[in-house]
């Protein structure tokens, strides 16, 4: 077993000639390492300009999948559930979001929603809320959750709904209550389908992580355009941003691949 | 009779949408009893089987299992504990193997230890004849191996009731003589069952009732024998010349 699956691991390594995948990110970072090699001036000033930008943009990206993760399943049950309130508070939720691009949602809770909280503070007499600065990471990543949860949500609902009836029914009838059930039997076999659809939601927020750079989220498109701004290098500049979200794009697309491979049902 | 009904099934009604589908149904099936429920598709007697562990809701009457009235939710749960049911399409969970589908209720409804759970589940897979399959996952198994697992997982919960949903209508035909003997062992060993099917055989071997349900009623009740070789009611006669060969 061991055996056969190493085999299997050095067969795929080995065989990535024929695998595009391989040959992009070979591509990819073969021209990364060039243009730095060949030419550190701008290359390797504008990478190290940038580097905390990267990490911005993956924390930003992982904190905020994280969330929509755990927000998107709660709201996805809801609307599954039999709570008739709930539930048309979650179909309004997931039906505004949707019709609202973006980055508009972004740039609502970093400037319209400090203005709000200050106005009532103002209204209250309350220092503490008219005060009120927003902090442009955290803020970010509440306008990413709240937008990719409402799309996620979606992605979770779709998933439980193609699980057969029967196995909610053999689970009640053998005594689970419905959370028990949906912990137990649902949810493990959802994964399962929705893995994809999630994995290309990852790979969206991650390039739609750029949008916070609109509202002083210092990641890599923000770092990258104030590079260009001092250094007048357009062309250089967006060449290499664009190369690096194209790495952690790829390297991403590659993990999800993975994980589905583990968790496939064992035939 | 002067003993109490293990389930009392009183005037209920069901209604799908328009459709009236119980239409005032009374039964009481008595412990260590075998009901056998036969009719022709659509005549409700799958939605009365669902309904005494309430997996169907029902709109008037009441069914009370082991003196336990299906009313709360909590006496749902209560009653489903007691309750076993085995599917047409069996219903095994896909991504468990054959023990963890025996033993995942034992674990997180029963309280039980992995240790007692899993012994329990390999003497239930002895007693029908697979203990060889623990370890492998449903789909690997034939659908008779799969309806022996499902009954199986649900006689784990030690119920003192066990349904069964038309359980060899999705089998091949020479696999449903498997299960029938695991259903007759279990009849013999006096377990109270009701069982919707048209397994003839079956129920004349093992049966104390046989029913037939047209329309969402019970149009004829009585000993398998009598029902089959001299049925009463016009409509009996018509289901069973159909189903007789």
């Amino acid at each position: 077993m061991g055996l056969q699956s190493r085999r299997s691991f050095y067969f795929r390594f080995l065989g990535a000639y024929r695998d595009p995948w391989w040959l992009l990110v070979f591509a990819v970072l073969l021209i990364l390492t060039a243009l730095i090699v060949i030419q550190p001036n701008p290359f390797l000033r504008i990478l190290l300009f940038v580097r905390d930008g990267i990490q911005v943009t993956i924390y930003v990206t992982l904190v905020s999948f994280a969330l929509v993760l755990l927000l998107g399943l709660v709201v996805g049950l809801i609307r599954l559930s039999k709570l008739t309130i709930l539930r048309g508070i979650a179909t309004i939720y997931v039906e505004v979001i949707r019709g609202i691009p973006a980055l508009v949602q972004l740039i609502f809770w970093y400037f319209a929603f400090p203005s709000l909280v200050q106005d009532i503070g103002r209204s209250l007499g309350w220092q503490a809320l008219m005060d009120y600065r927003p902090n442009p990471v955290a803020m970010a990543i509440l306008g990413l959750t709240i937008c990719y949860a409402a799309y996620m949500s979606e992605v979770y609902r779709a998933g439980i709904q193609s699980i057969p009836r029967g196995q909610m029914e053999a689970a009640r009838s053998l005594g689970m209550s419905y959370f028990q059930a949906m912990r137990y039997v649902i949810l493990p076999q959802a994964v399962r389908v929705i893995l994809p659809p999630v994995g290309n939601e990852f790979i969206t927020l991650l390039k739609d992580s750029s949008l916070t750079s609109v509202v002083a989220v210092p990641e890599l498109t923000r770092r990258g355009r104030e590079f260009m701004a001092a250094s007048f290098i357009p062309l250089q500049t967006w060449l290499m941003v664009s190369l690096l979200y194209l790495v952690m794009t790829l390297l991403a697309t590659r993990v999800v691949a993975w994980i589905e491979y583990k968790t496939r049902l064992e035939k | 009779m002067e003993r109490e009904p293990i389930i009392h099934i009183e005037n209920v009604h069901k209604w799908f949408g328009h459709v009236h589908a119980l239409r005032g149904v009374n039964l009481d099936v008595y412990k260590g009893e075998v009901v056998v429920i036969i009719g022709p598709s659509g005549s409700g007697k799958s939605t009365l089987l669902r309904c005494i562990n309430r997996l169907e809701e029902f709109d008037e009457g009441k069914i009370i299992v082991d003196g336990i009235p299906l009313d709360s939710a909590e006496n749902i749960n209560a009653v489903r504990t007691e309750v076993g049911m085995v599917f047409q399409q069996f219903n095994l969970f896909p991504h468990l193997t054959v023990l963890e589908n025996i033993c995942l209720a034992q674990r997180i409804v029963r309280k039980r230890k992995k240790e007692e759970a899993e012994a329990i589940a390999m003497e239930l897979l002895r007693k029908v004849g697979i203990p060889e399959k623990a370890h492998n996952y449903p789909a690997q198994l034939s659908g008779g191996q799969q309806q022996r697992v499902a009954i199986a997982r649900a006689l784990a919960m030690n119920p003192k009731i066990m349904l069964f949903d038309e359980p060899t209508s999705a089998l091949d035909p020479e696999m449903i003589q498997e299960v029938l003997d695991v259903m007759l062992n279990l009849a013999r060993e006096g377990m109270t069952m009701v069982v919707v099917s048209h397994e003839i055989g079956f129920a004349r071997a093992a049966a104390h009732r046989a029913i037939l349900m047209d329309e969402g009623q019970i149009i004829e009740e009585a000993p398998p024998d009598i029902l089959f070789n001299n049925p009463r009611h016009e409509r009996t006669r018509a289901f069973l010349s159909k189903v007789l060969h």
